[in-house]
């Protein structure tokens, strides 16, 4: 219906008895980057999960790809060509690189091998650590070990959460060269990011949310006022 | 030679089946992270079905063996995952602990409602005993087929766990199945067929234990448990080493049972060889890998104040003055022994619900108790009280020792094994050889406690009084440093908090406790005999403790009531169905499961919702605190500093 990849339009959600999301409209176009800023509890990571069918909006419509997907289960989401690579470590840190890979086979839709070597082709050093339990792996190993599962998956839509949380900066700028790459082969990218300068750079449109509101939307050079202002407390 | 040989095989043989239980638990372990107690009752449960398959109804061997395999089990799998087992996603660890529990006694009572147990059954052997003859040693074909399978199944899973995605998907559900939905695979079917196979393993195992010896519900169940041993020393994982574990074993006991000599407490000893490795596995291997937990969670209730206690007691002292004159002398005895059974749940009150130790051993803490009440001074002093108190208190001090630094699951097993131990060790032959031991009941100067509704009161008082003492020990200090020790060890020991001499002071006072309990327990009937401390009746302290609600006094005293009440109005009753017999007794433990699989996953139970309903009403006309929406955001923060707080009460 319309070139938008995500649409969420009046969207309320919550835990338990405690509403987060308040009436939340995000309209993101098909093949962009899309960053979702903002400060600790403004309720980004929540619009994420809503996303990709983790939690049941109370109330509002989201349409992911042009369909009505409330309530449809993650899996579900996953085989209709939605990715999440969710807030922490995306990876089975029991089970070995190579287990591991073997579990992205399920949206891959190619076979191990192809998932194996697509996944080394981009990250050499996960061949070296294929035998290996996931978790004694370095945080960037096992950043790189989650986002190459929307490197094989070939999504249409790709939901990124925090994604540089306590890694290097060299390492956090070799993620980010991945996710500019994957949009480039048209996969549309929503990325919730605490570092905005970081995010900014790669996005072609931002949102800042505060306090389970959008409080600003625009492109990055247009919103940066708002979002200093969101992280400094004043959007209240 | 020949000899050797043949003990050999049958310890081989033992060893396969111990193997095959050890895989079925290592397969629910490791892909749902919960132990499954009940697996040895759903091998009872499935040899039972066999049985009436193939002897009940005549259905040819194969076809039986296929139904019971592919179709009952796993089918029995599935119910137990989607209505058990799926609404536990979340809840604390220590929540299947007692879900499993309940499940064990709701399928040992079932099938004992079902399956008339002074009837004696057996299974034929396969192949009408037929074999081959090696080194001129006769090896039957159905032992050759306990030996084969075992190692197919190895391979089989082997294979599934390492080779095939659905195989890892199994051991990635347990890591995160959130992740795992998120990559497209899906969890719930994963976790079905975890259960499904499980079962099966545990059905094939309960086939070839039942064709090896009787059928028997409380045997059979406890004869799996053998198999447990060899599950925790491939510490519910690693399925080459439990392999290895259960091999090893049985064929030790085997050869251990032939070539030791027959002396009586060594011959006593050797059966329980298996139950004495678990024991002992679980004190020697680091358990830092197993999840455990401790064993209480959600917010307890507030603490009673002495003057509420005292007022409470009581009211329910005059209560039962009032009602006594009305209760048949039966009812008096079995009504005293409720107020005995209310004293034993008690200390789990004090052990479990502030101390957070799961102890299955109870049940045998008071049958110590009683054991040292009959044999000291005649049996009807108060020597003899002391000396059950201090004897059940002593034992527990030596059981706590070694299991002090155990946890959650941890705990739990090993007073499993201790119980299982006592039971088959020491209840069955001090108790049960002589018939049974006479219990008087102590005297009290101006009371004439052998009339039984005298009797009764003391034991109210009893039951009050040591209510009065627990809820004191929770205020006081050491009740703190329990609870502290229970909800951060870490931080009791930077504070100089000594987190095991707490515990071992609680262990000891709650066996002591139970002890006291089992010295009145016996003292109401007059006498006790081998029958009267099962493992299982610790396992229904347990679940009672649980379902009236673990945190609180009222609890106890709910659980033993409703277990009284029970053995009042419906025991009693054997009406007949359809020409068939049931023995309303065996639902004791059918409604104690059912109730421990609904209620058991609230700790604070019965009791908990009463305290709910209380605090509403009193808190009605209060005005409410008003809750922030956003949780935790800047500007929250900072209303909070401007007096429109968080947690700020409106007017």
């Amino acid at each position: 219906m319309t070139s938008h990849a995500i649409e969420l339009i009046d969207v309320r959600a919550g835990y338990g008895r405690i509403e987060v999301l308040h009436g939340v409209n995000l309209a993101v176009p098909s093949g962009t980057v899309y960053a979702l800023l903002g400060p600790n509890g403004g309720g980004k990571s929540t619009t994420l999960q809503v996303i990709s069918g983790a939690i049941r909006p109370t109330s509002g419509c989201v349409h992911v790809a042009g369909a009505h997907v409330n309530g449809a289960s993650p899996d579900g989401l996953v085989r209709a060509g939605l990715s999440r690579i969710p807030e922490g470590r995306g990876i089975f840190p029991n089970l070995t690189v190579d287990d591991n890979l073997r579990m992205w086979t399920y949206a891959a839709g190619m076979p191990f091998r192809q998932v194996r070597d697509v996944a080394f082709a981009r990250f050499p050093r996960l061949a070296e650590r294929r035998n290996q339990r996931a978790g004694t792996m370095s945080g960037g190993e096992q950043q790189m070990l989650a986002m190459s599962r929307a490197l094989v998956a070939e999504p249409a839509v790709l939901l990124l959460d925090e994604i540089s949380m306590g890694l290097a900066p060299i390492i956090v700028s070799e993620l980010y060269d991945l996710v500019r790459q994957l949009a480039e082969e048209g996969i549309t990218i929503l990325l919730v990011e605490q570092f905005a300068t970081t995010a900014l750079r790669v996005a072609d449109f931002a949102a800042v949310m505060s306090q389970g509101r959008i409080v600003a939307v625009g492109e990055p050079q247009d919103i940066a006022e708002q979002v200093s202002e969101a992280y400094l407390g004043g959007a209240a | 030679m020949t000899l050797f040989l043949g003990y050999l095989v049958v310890g081989l043989v033992t060893g396969c089946v111990y193997a095959l239980i050890a895989s079925g638990l290592v397969v629910t372990y490791t892909t749902t992270g919960i132990f499954n107690f009940a697996h040895g009752a759903i091998a009872m449960a499935s040899a039972y079905v066999f049985w009436q398959l193939w002897q009940g109804w005549h259905i040819p061997t194969i076809i039986s063996v296929l139904l019971v395999l592919l179709i009952f089990a796993p089918l029995f799998g599935l119910i137990v995952e989607r209505v058990l087992m799926r609404p536990l996603d979340g809840k604390p660890v220590d929540v299947p602990i007692v879900v499993t529990l309940g499940l064990l006694l709701l399928l040992v009572g079932l099938i004992n409602l079902i399956f008339d147990q002074t009837k004696g059954r057996h299974l034929p052997q396969f192949f009408n005993g037929a074999g081959f003859t090696v080194a001129g040693l006769l090896v039957t074909y159905e032992q050759l087929i306990a030996a084969l399978s075992i190692v197919v199944v190895a391979i089989a899973l082997r294979i599934l766990f390492r080779q095939t995605r659905i195989g890892i998907a199994l051991r990635a559900v347990v890591d995160n199945s959130d992740l795992l939905a998120m990559a497209g695979g899906r969890p719930v079917r994963v976790k079905q067929l975890a259960w499904a196979m499980s079962c099966s393993l545990a059905a094939f195992a309960g086939i070839l234990l039942a064709g090896i010896n009787a059928l028997n519900t409380i045997n059979l169940t406890l004869l799996v448990v053998d198999g447990y041993a060899a599950a925790i020393i491939g510490r519910l994982r690693n399925l080459p080493t439990a392999i290895g574990g259960a091999l090893a074993i049985a064929i030790g006991q085997e050869l251990l049972f032939d070539y030791l000599p027959q002396w009586g407490f060594l011959t006593r000893i050797q059966g329980q060889i298996p139950i004495l490795v678990l024991f002992l596995v679980l004190i020697i291997l680091p358990q830092d890998r197993l999840r455990t937990a401790s064993f209480t969670g959600a917010v307890p209730p507030r603490v009673a104040s002495l003057r509420s206690s005292v007022a409470v007691g009581a009211a329910l002292i005059a209560a039962c003055a009032i009602v006594a004159p009305f209760l048949s002398d039966g009812n008096l005895r079995n009504s005293s022994k409720g107020f005995a059974i209310a004293i034993i749940v008690l200390s789990l009150i004090l052990l479990t619900g502030y101390g957070g130790m799961a102890s299955l051993c109870q049940m045998t803490f008071a049958g110590l108790g009683a054991f040292a009440m009959g044999h000291v001074a005649s049996g009807a002093s108060w020597l003899g009280v002391l000396a059950a108190i201090g004897l059940a208190g002593a034992v527990g001090a030596l059981v706590a020792l070694p299991t002090l630094r155990l946890r959650g699951l941890y705990l739990a097993l090993a007073t499993f094994a201790f119980a299982a131990f006592m039971d088959a060790a020491f209840f069955g032959e001090s108790l049960g050889t002589g018939g049974s031991l006479n219990i008087g009941r102590v005297k009290i100067p101006g009371i004439p406690t052998t009339s039984d509704q005298a009797f009764f009161i003391v034991t109210c008082v009893a039951f009050v009084l040591c209510s009065i003492g627990v809820l004191a020990l929770r205020r006081g200090p050491f009740g703190r440093k329990l609870v502290a020790a229970n909800d951060s060890p870490a931080a009791c020991a930077t504070l100089g908090v000594s987190v095991n001499s707490t515990k071992l002071i609680a262990f000891t006072i709650a066996a002591a406790l139970a002890g006291l309990g089992g010295a009145l327990y016996g003292g109401s009937p007059g006498q006790v005999d081998a029958n009267d401390f099962p493992y299982l009746f610790s396992l229904t302290i347990l679940l009672l403790a649980r379902v009236g609600g673990v945190n609180t006094a009222t609890g106890a005293f709910l659980g033993a009531a409703s277990l009284t009440l029970f053995t009042i109005f419906v025991a009693p009753h054997n009406p007949t169905v359809f020409g068939h017999v049931l023995r309303l007794a065996q639902l004791q433990y059918v409604l104690t499961g059912l109730a421990a699989i609904s209620v058991g996953r609230d700790p604070n139970g019965i009791a908990g919702r009463f305290t709910d309903v209380i605090e509403r009403v009193r808190s009605a006309g209060r005005p409410q605190p008003q809750f922030m929406t956003a949780a935790g955001s800047p500007a929250a923060v900072f209303m909070s500093e401007e007096g429109e707080g968080l947690v700020s009460t409106a007017q």
